[in-house]
């Protein structure tokens, strides 16, 4: 730690807060619209079964909302704290979508769901339907927004460079907002909280299911989570492979890290796995596919990839001496790992769906440990993506404008950054903590079989029993 | 009117916004135990701010937001030399939103108690600190062209801490507990209402001898007389003695509109203090962050300003209505079994 300057400890603490932040992200945006479907399910037929699942999974998409909120806040404010010269270069661009974040979508989705949580018992059911839906709506506006900003430091666009000044100063928002970087990834991350949320319902519902706790509403459940699993598992693995091949286009080196390939190759294969070391000297052990990776990058089985030694040399032309890799196993992992846990989550999610076909029950001593691990398999997927994301972007933050090392504060000291990490670092494990102990609490609980539901007026009562109250 | 100044004035209805809305949400917060007398009584006072409370504070992210897109050297320099008060801040929030949403989870008193004290510390120092950070930037800081040729913080984080600022800090701690307090009279019904009441007086004295001494101060330290800033500081006083007055009278959606208003003058009034400059340097006029070196591209703030003027009033309208929805009173009897957890009955569960 001590050699640490607050460069490396600015690194550390966005690492730690922003993957933190992410493992609630997507499960609340899945969650959102799944619950926002189940109350829709419950509004046309009536059935009390999709009521109590509205409240049941309700509950547990409010109780990480609430860590996604306030963890969200910290990502605000955190570019101008550490990272003030990063600020500074790319704000006349990158300010443009946060500010339209809070705009457009943070105000929509904090202000329905208080109205949706509140509401019961103050707006007419139908009313009350919207709410759930907007909060979605906005919670899926939101990524849009952050993820246009997300790819502009992949791919900047629409810009130009203000030498006077020492910065990059916008020239098109439509560019930046509908630039192919900007939709592909939003296509491959929504869809990938889809199937967060998904695989969060299925476990949960099959464990409902193994305990015999209301079989009505866990069969339903534990199959719209599978086939939500299914359909948003399609749509990942399609734009993953269209964001791929992006990948190759514009930052080849990225793609040439995730192989660990060092040299330019034709049909060059996909590298399942590999033993030894990564440096390209030598490998002791490993597993390839013939030309799979050239098929994955280019879309050609016999296209050429770009190895690292290549794209550096090309790169010191263009940007001056300096390492233009990033940290290369990390990459090759991260990538791989990615894959890896999506794949796994669909194989579980495959094989109960085809256990549960004309009304049977899965059976089988793997089916609830899998269940029980169904929902990490997403979560860690999420993670292991955007460290690959991120740290394959590395050393540039905007890539080809401007370093992360040229992006930090230069007036917070590495002790300042070493204790707000240290404390932010405590406070999310502590909440971590009391978090994962609700959630298990209301997954025992099990949903509530005593609703009482009547249709309110507008406004409510002021003598009834508040339907909800903090 | 240039696009900079369209930016500075929103950038300062936004800071209006949040100071409204989550200065309440702080008053409510440090009250919670002054005006309960039992259970009942606290799960009330929390149940006024539950449906608003989040929406109240993205007024406080798209601030943030809005100030890195129209003027990205104020928002780097502001949030690298202001670390540790932030932080505090930050930190702050995120414990008072994860306390509202799992307090009432389990009925145990020793878990209701600690997330109490979270919350009251929680809306506390908030409460005091934006104060501080305000005060600071209309007093001026140590602002220093740096080696790269941005104007940089220079002062540590005790040069915050001077008397003026400490003022400035009080000043928004005893405003926000006064308007928390007629909020909570506004919201509530009984023994709360009347508790409620009560403090908003006491507290309200208390709020009018700091804002007094801090306009005084804030007029008397500019460099030559400004006959705005004297009017509007006079607009404070004005609003907060009606405020007191319909709190007197027990005029509480009065006292809402009158202590909303003295904030909304009181806010106005630094930002015209400031104008043009964003955030002066006590170093030299030369090292000043104004709304044209601070600022944005044309083309930018353009593109801002349509954005902010078409959702600013959509949202107006929205969250509006979300208190047309909630107007109704809150009581203690309305909370049926205080004492217990949502999460605490494992009952019911249906076993087939």
């Amino acid at each position: 730690m001590s050699s640490m300057n607050s460069l490396d400890l600015a690194r550390w603490q966005f690492a730690i807060t922003t993957v933190y932040h992410f493992i609630f992200v997507p499960i609340t945006i899945g969650m959102g619209f799944l619950v926002a479907g189940l109350q829709t399910a419950w509004y046309r037929t009536n059935k009390v079964k999709y009521l109590r699942a509205t409240k049941f999974f309700g509950k547990l998409f409010l109780i990480n909302f609430a860590i996604g909120v306030v963890t969200g806040i910290v990502q605000e404010f955190q570019f101008g704290m550490n990272w003030s010269s990063y600020s500074r270069f790319v704000g006349d661009i990158f300010g443009a979508p946060l500010a339209m974040e809070g705009l457009l979508a943070f105000f929509l989705e904090s202000t329905f769901l208080g109205l949706w949580i509140f509401g019961w018992d103050r707006l007419p059911k139908k009313v009350h339907l919207a709410t759930i839906w907007l909060a979605s709506f906005g919670t899926i506006l939101s990524a849009y927004f952050i993820l246009a900003a997300n790819a502009w430091m992949q791919h900047p666009v629409g810009y130009t460079i203000n030498l006077e000044k020492g910065r990059a100063e916008l020239t098109s928002i439509v560019e930046v907002l509908t630039q192919k970087t900007a939709l592909a990834t939003f296509f491959h991350t929504i869809p990938s909280a889809a199937f967060t949320g998904g695989a969060f319902i299925a476990g949960i519902s099959a464990w409902l299911l193994i305990k015999k706790m209301d079989i009505e509403m866990s069969r339903t459940t534990l199959k719209l989570g599978l086939i939500t699993m299914m359909v948003s598992f399609l749509m990942v693995f399609v734009s993953g492979d269209i964001t791929s091949k992006i990948m190759t286009e514009q930052q080849p080196m990225k793609m040439a890290a995730a192989e660990a390939l060092y040299e330019t190759t034709e049909s060059a294969p996909f590298s399942l796995l590999t033993i030894g070391t990564l440096d390209g000297s030598r490998s002791v052990f490993q597993i390839d596919i013939p030309s799979v990776l050239s098929f994955l990058a280019t879309g050609d089985f016999k296209g050429t990839v770009e190895g690292v030694n290549d794209i550096q040399a090309e790169y010191e032309k263009t940007y001056g001496p300096g390492d233009y890799s990033p940290n290369i196993p990390l990459a090759y992992w991260s990538f791989r790992l990615m894959i890896g846990f999506g794949g796994l989550g669909f194989l579980f999610a495959l094989l109960a769906l085809f256990q549960m076909r004309r009304g049977r029950t899965p059976h089988g001593k793997w089916f609830l440990p899998a269940m029980i691990f169904l929902p990490f398999t997403p979560l860690l997927a999420n993670s292991f993506g955007w460290i690959f994301t991120e740290a394959g972007r590395q050393p540039w933050a905007v890539f080809g404008l401007i370093r992360t090392s040229d992006g930090v504060s230069a007036v917070v000291s590495a002790g300042s950054v070493l204790f707000t990490m240290i404390v932010f670092t405590l406070l999310y494990g502590v909440l971590a903590f009391i978090e994962v102990g609700l959630t298990l609490k209301v997954i025992k609980n099990g949903p509530q079989t005593e609703l009482d539901y009547e249709n309110p007026k507008l406004g409510g009562s002021d003598t009834k029993p508040l339907v909800m109250a903090y | 009117m240039s696009l900079e100044t369209t930016w500075f004035l929103l950038i300062a209805v936004l800071w209006i916004g949040y100071f409204i809305l989550e200065g309440f949400d702080f008053g409510v917060g440090i009250l919670l135990p002054f005006v309960s007398r039992n259970e009942a009584d606290r799960r009330a006072v929390l149940t006024t701010l539950g449906p608003v409370w989040d929406g109240n504070e993205v007024w406080l992210l798209v601030a943030g937001g809005a100030t890195f897109a129209a003027f990205p050297e104020w928002y780097a320099t502001l949030f690298s030399g202001f670390y540790l008060p932030l932080f505090l801040i930050l930190v702050s929030l995120i414990i008072r939103g994860v306390a509202f949403e799992y307090r009432s989870k389990y009925g145990k008193a020793q878990w209701r108690q600690r997330w109490d004290v979270a919350i009251v510390i929680s809306s506390a120092i908030p409460a005091l600190l934006w104060g501080v950070a305000f005060a600071n930037i209309v007093r001026g800081v140590p602002l220093e062209k740096s080696a790269e040729g941005h104007i940089e913080y220079v002062g540590g984080f005790f040069n915050l801490l001077n008397p003026y600022a400490l003022l400035g800090g009080v000043v928004t701690l005893t405003v926000f507990l006064t308007h928390g307090a007629i909020f909570l009279s506004l919201k509530t019904a009984g023994g709360i209402r009347e508790r409620a009441h009560d403090l908003a007086l006491k507290l309200g004295l208390i709020a009018a001898v700091a804002a007094v001494a801090f306009l005084l101060w804030t007029n008397l330290s500019l460099p030559a007389f400004n006959s705005m800033v004297a009017i509007l500081s006079a607009g404070v006083a004005l609003a907060w003695v009606a405020g007191l007055a319909a709190t007197l009278k027990g005029r509480e959606g009065w006292a809402f509109i009158f202590s909303a208003s003295a904030i909304l003058l009181f806010v106005s009034d630094l930002f015209y203090a400031l104008y043009p400059r964003i955030m002066p340097s006590s170093l030299g006029a030369q090292f000043d962050l104004t709304i044209r070196n601070a600022s944005s591209t044309a083309y930018t703030l353009k593109v801002m300003t349509v954005v902010a003027l078409v959702m600013t009033p959509l949202v107006l309208i929205y969250q509006g209505w979300t208190y047309w929805v909630f107007r109704k009173r809150v009581s203690s009897s309305q909370i049926a079994q205080p004492e217990r957890g949502i999460l605490d009955s494992a009952t019911h569960v249906l076993h087939q």
